[in-house]
């Protein structure tokens, strides 16, 4: 969308910003998604008008005063042909243009800093990865695309924030994931918009867009000490993980270290990439989700463990390949480092590769 | 009679409403409780979904006038969620999905096709019984504490969260579907196996090519709501797993199973109220639909579409992005048909000879506000659009503006249209045009605002709000206010006009059309003898042959 | 009356004198009545086939997620009934056939003799039916009543079924699946049987009205249309039986 004239641009996001008929924009792909919706009103327009003008024109040269004998017009193809491709056409446009944008939405970039949300009857739930937590708000910084991974307790929920132009469900049994940049500080809107019972329009807040300091300061505020993987690292060792998933060369179970986005190939034959579903599965439903070579022992978790949990140990898992993570301590108020992202998938997870704890 | 009206009404000075007719062939409760006359039952419809009409529209004032002010102080947000989700219920299932099919296809196909009654005139009596058990139903539940899951049922809110009444509504709509079935049923067998000699498809009105349509959406989509309703039960009841994920089941299961009836049941809703528009505006134009054949694939062609867009309901619940593309893109498929005959519609006025009845008034209502609430669907079914504006009130203001100012106001022209065929009477002209233009403005005060209010992010289904949003809300509730007025003067004039509107004679429009060679009200068994057809639909110049040849009296049968 | 409605045929106005009784008044002649009713009962057949669509979309999608739990689930069916109730079934079928030739035949006695023996079939397959779901409930299999993975957790546990199969003991959260293969057993054998009883119950009206010569007087229609729906019922049974009991069984 950038080679549309500045000029234009710029007076087409303020009109559209000032005109009170959309949310402010507040993120990068706002604008683009003001535009296609601009687009199609400007369609919308011209389509009703020229209904309304033809509709109008013929109620008034053929009123039955004026044109008292009517001429039976049987149809014309070509008018049929004129009227079926156009609209299609358009719509058509609009279908590619909506589907890059949708694309776009539900495409994270690899370089996404990741916040989990969990939503119940009647509250969200923010889980930063510094351990921060958050109830019916969120903080992000700008300038930084945020990846929100999102599951329900319970029921269906609907994460919606106007001003960045985004929504997603978070269901019951699977993460669903939807990223943005914010662009613009300050406090906006958060609702759920999935009807969930008695209080479901009580289960909004606010939206925080911060700048990178002011972000930086929150997070040093807002710390408990722990970040999401450290509680996960505790929570390992207390369910006894690592009885099985350790560094050993007779381990029942494969090691985690550097698992994440790794190719795993599994029993069944099958092969997978081994993100944050798989490794949510992996701990309730093991057993069909053992890699090749091991056997299929290991226990669920199903009803044991709460959504935080997963979030906690996936999370853990996710850091098992980075010195950072092991080695942290108390400062928690640091940004994780911009993820770097896999080069060579592997094919089987390696044995022993060093920083994980037995 | 006012000289700009179309009809010279040149047997109307001497015409009398006809000794013999279906209201007075029989008498007496039994007569009619037990009729298989498809005029008859179409009048038992009429009576009550005009009632739960009502019933729903009592529970769209509650929730307008809750949502006066941000805060939920007008009724407990518990109170507020069953009155939304009855509201859709009763609406959809007990007004909507039988409105014109119901009344004015029961009454008029046979007619239309040359046969004395539907195929299956015993099933058409049960299905009215199916229907009346239905809303019997919905009534018992609403009396004994409602049901508030949202006329969805989404899972597990449904299924394992809610203490109210979700089984007796299930029930409710699942007969109800039954009576659906069943109508569709008839009228695909009375459409294919009892039109009457010389009458091919393509002379047929393209009011019954609508109702053919919209039939085989009836019988083939049905029954899936009706499996899906049953697994919601034995979820809810003795907890079998099919939607619930610590068992391994999906609740995306229930969405895919329900979507694939509730958007083929938006065509079935639809789709009648185009063909009335199409009878319509060809009477008042005095010309053959534009584009007939067109019409008439266009409606088959909705019909075929719809069942292969039901996940654009799904955009954001984390189906895959490459199923997003398909639904999207079949989405835009779907849409083409409905402005081909909005096009079609409008150029059948051309060179046309116009007048203004009641009818034409809801029929140029229906032509706007129809493709206003079509061309806002694309925006939603656009999958990059749908991210901002599903799940709003956008979502609200778009089925308001296809269902009430489109299909709703299809009804009322309909009901207007064929009033004196079905009663004998003419319908007081001016107060009904009065009604349908306070009914346009009513409603678009009433619904266009929630179009902004849905861009700017409010949710549907909320009891309270941030008060950002409360001057729109409150336009919203003043239009209603009229709305409901444009609503209630109907019931008034029409039942006003049976005893004192106007003889209507055989054809006080002038109109083509079988049902309008026959008396007002028809005979029982619609013709005497056997009509053959020997002329195109909509032939504007046979017609006139036929009053050129045929005495201009009234006389009644008996 | 109106006289603008020209002309009519001749056909109908001196039919009506020699119609048959049952012809229904709304109709031109016996074989549109006869046509309109066969047409409407095969598009009711297929309102039903929809039905039963939700569950098999339900199941499919189910087995290919859970292939294992529904494995072992079904090897808990016993093959050997199930077949005989396909035989049963398909043999009522022929039967049934048989009695629409009867009644086109004008055989009134050999109609009821096959009415009568479709019924008595009919009654077997819901004989041996609920046998089986008498195993079922004994071995708490029944989701939602005390539900017990006992037998796949483990399977020596169940030695005559471990026996045949040899089965290997599934984990517990594949397991927890074998609840989904039940109720999805129940509710399609369930709606199965529901309109087997409601097919064996017109079976009982038809035989009545047989015995009075309703049928063999030449309106067979009503026999013609509920073999169509007999037929029907029977081939849901085939996929049934295919899709439940002969997951998996090869040596």
């Amino acid at each position: 969308m950038s080679h549309i004239s500045p000029v234009l641009w710029q007076f087409l996001v303020k009109w559209l910003t000032n005109s009170g008929l959309l949310p402010p924009e507040a993120s990068k792909i706002a604008p683009q998604m003001d535009a296609l919706l601009f687009f199609m009103v400007l369609v919308s327009l011209i389509g009703l008008t020229i209904v309304a003008l033809l509709v109008t024109s013929f109620s008034i040269l053929y009123n039955k005063k004026r044109h008292p004998v009517a001429v039976q017009v049987e149809g014309s193809t070509l008018l049929e042909a004129t009227w079926t491709i156009i609209p299609l056409g358009l719509f058509l446009v609009m279908f590619v243009w909506g589907a890059l944008i949708y694309f776009r939405v539900f495409t994270p970039p690899a370089n996404a800093m990741n916040i989990y949300v969990v939503g119940k009857q009647w509250m969200w739930k923010a889980e930063h990865p510094g351990g921060q937590h958050e109830i019916n708000s969120l903080h992000v910084p700008t300038g930084r695309a945020v990846q929100l991974t999102l599951i329900s307790q319970d029921v269906f929920h609907s994460f919606s924030i106007p001003a960045f132009r985004v929504k997603r469900e978070a269901i019951p049994g699977r993460y669903t994931t939807v990223w943005f940049e914010a662009t613009k500080p300050g406090t906006y809107h958060l609702f759920c918009t999935q009807y969930c019972g008695t209080n479901h329009s009580q289960m909004i807040g606010d939206v925080v867009v911060l700048t990178p300091e002011g972000y930086k300061k929150w997070l040093a505020e807002s710390t408990n000490g722990m970040s999401l993987a450290q509680n996960g690292e505790r929570l390992f060792a207390s369910l006894s993980c690592a009885a099985c998933h350790n560094a050993r060369p007779d381990a029942r179970g494969p090691n985690l270290a550097n698992v994440y986005g790794a190719k795993l190939t599994l029993a069944t034959g099958g092969t997978v990439i081994a993100d944050d579903a798989y490794l949510r599965e992996s701990i309730l439903n093991p057993s069909q989700h053992v890699t090749q070579g091991y056997q299929p022992i290991m226990p669920t978790y199903q009803g044991q463990i709460s959504e935080e949990g997963v979030i906690a140990l996936v999370e853990y898992i996710k850091n098992l390949d980075s010195d950072y993570r092991v080695q942290q301590t108390l400062t928690t108020t640091d940004l994780p480092p911009e993820k770097q992202v896999k080069t060579s998938p592997t094919a089987t997870v390696p044995p022993a590769h060093g920083k994980v704890k037995p | 009679m006012s000289s700009d009206t179309i009809v010279r009404l040149p047997d109307q000075a001497t015409a009398r409403i006809p000794k013999d007719n279906y209201l007075t062939r029989e008498n007496g409760i039994l007569s009619w409780l037990l009729t298989s006359d498809h005029k008859r039952i179409a009048i038992l419809y009429l009576a009550s979904i005009t009632f739960f009409f009502f019933i729903g529209g009592a529970l769209a004032g509650l929730i307008r006038l809750e949502l006066l002010t941000p805060q939920s102080d007008l009724m407990a947000t518990d109170t507020y969620n069953k009155v939304f989700t009855m509201h859709g219920v009763i609406m959809i299932f007990f007004f909507l999905v039988p409105s014109v099919p119901a009344t004015l296809g029961n009454f008029l196909i046979p007619m239309m096709i040359g046969a004395k009654d539907l195929a299956l005139p015993r099933i058409n009596l049960l299905s009215w019984y199916l229907y009346m058990a239905g809303g019997l139903l919905a009534l018992y539940t609403m009396a004994v504490g409602g049901v508030d899951t949202g006329w969805t049922f989404t899972t597990p809110l449904s299924t394992h969260y809610v203490n109210t009444n979700v089984l007796t509504t299930g029930l409710a709509v699942f007969v109800a579907g039954f009576s659906s079935i069943f109508t569709g049923l008839n009228f695909v067998v009375t459409i294919h196996k009892m039109r009457a000699p010389g009458m091919t498809w393509f002379r047929l009105p393209l009011f019954v090519w609508a109702h053919y349509a919209a039939s085989i959406l009836m019988v083939l989509a049905t029954p899936v709501v009706a499996i899906s309703i049953v697994l919601i039960a034995l979820e809810r009841t003795i907890g079998i797993g099919v939607f619930d994920p610590t068992k391994g089941g999906d609740p995306l299961l229930f969405q895919h199973l329900f979507w694939f009836y509730s958007h083929p049941a938006v065509y079935i809703m639809i789709l009648p109220g185009m063909g009335v528009i199409s009878e319509v505006i060809s009477t008042f134009s005095r010309k053959r639909v534009f584009g007939y054949t067109a019409v008439a694939f266009s409606s088959v062609a909705i019909a075929v579409f719809g069942f292969f867009v039901w996940a654009h309901h799904m955009f954001i619940m984390g189906i895959s992005n490459y199923a997003v593309l398909v639904f999207s893109l079949l989405t835009m498929l779907v849409a083409v048909p409905s402005a081909i005959k909005i096009f079609n519609w409008t150029f059948t006025l051309y060179k046309g000879s116009i007048t203004f009845e009641t009818p034409m008034l809801y029929t140029f209502g229906f032509m706007g506000l129809f493709t206003i609430g079509g061309l806002t669907g694309v925006f939603l079914g656009t999958s990059g659009t749908d991210i901002h504006l599903t799940e709003t009130y956008f979502i609200v203001a778009h089925f308001h503006f296809v269902m009430v100012g489109g299909m709703l106001m299809a009804f009322l022209a309909g009901i207007h249209f064929w009033w004196p065929k079905i009663t004998g009477r003419m319908y007081p002209e001016k107060i009904s045009q009065l009604a349908a233009v306070v009914t346009f403005i009513g409603f678009n005060f009433t619904f266009f605002p929630q179009f902004i209010l849905g861009t700017l992010g409010m949710p549907r289904r909320y009891a309270s709000y941030p008060p950002e949003f409360q001057i729109l809300n409150v336009f919203s509730t003043a239009g209603a206010t009229i709305l409901g007025v444009g609503y209630l003067l109907p019931v008034l004039y029409l039942v006003w006009s049976l005893k004192y509107g106007a003889v209507a004679g055989n054809n006080p429009w002038q109109a083509t059309g079988l049902e309008w060679q026959t008396q007002s009200p028809p005979l029982t068994e619609n013709f005497v003898e056997m009509p053959i057809m020997d002329h195109e639909a909509y032939d504007y110049e046979w017609l006139e042959k036929q009053e050129r040849e045929k005495e201009k009296e009234v006389t009644s049968a008996g | 009356m109106p006289d603008n409605l020209v002309h009519s045929a001749d056909a109908a106005s001196s039919a009506h004198d020699e119609h048959p009784p049952y012809l229904r008044h709304h109709f031109n002649s016996a074989e549109q009545q006869a046509d309109a009713s066969n047409f409407a009962m095969w598009l009711f057949l297929l309102t039903e086939v929809m039905f039963f669509g939700g569950l098999f979309t339900a199941y499919l999608i189910y087995r290919n997620w859970y292939f294992p739990a529904f494995v072992a689930g079904s090897h808990q069916l016993n093959v050997v009934w199930g077949a005989t109730n396909t035989l049963v079934l398909i043999l009522s079928s022929f039967t049934m056939a048989m009695g629409v030739w009867c009644a086109e035949t004008r055989r009134r006695k050999g109609l009821v003799l096959c009415l009568s023996l479709t019924f008595i079939l009919g009654l077997a397959f819901l004989g041996i039916k609920s046998v089986e779901y008498r195993e079922k409930i004994e071995k708490h299999h029944v989701p939602g009543f005390h539900y017990s993975m006992q037998s796949f957790l483990d399977p020596q546990s169940d030695p005559e079924v471990y026996a045949e199969y040899h089965d290997k003991p599934l984990t517990p959260d594949m397991a927890v699946h074998t609840e989904l293969y039940f109720s999805l057993y129940f509710l399609m054998t369930g709606m199965h049987a529901l309109h087997m009883i409601i097919g064996i119950g017109i079976l009982g009206f038809m035989i009545l009205r047989a015995r009075a010569g309703a049928y063999t007087a030449g309106h067979v229609t009503f026999v013609e249309n509920f073999g169509l729906y007999w037929h029907f019922v029977d081939i849901i049974w085939i996929y049934l039986f295919a899709l439940l009991y002969l997951i998996s069984r090869h040596a």
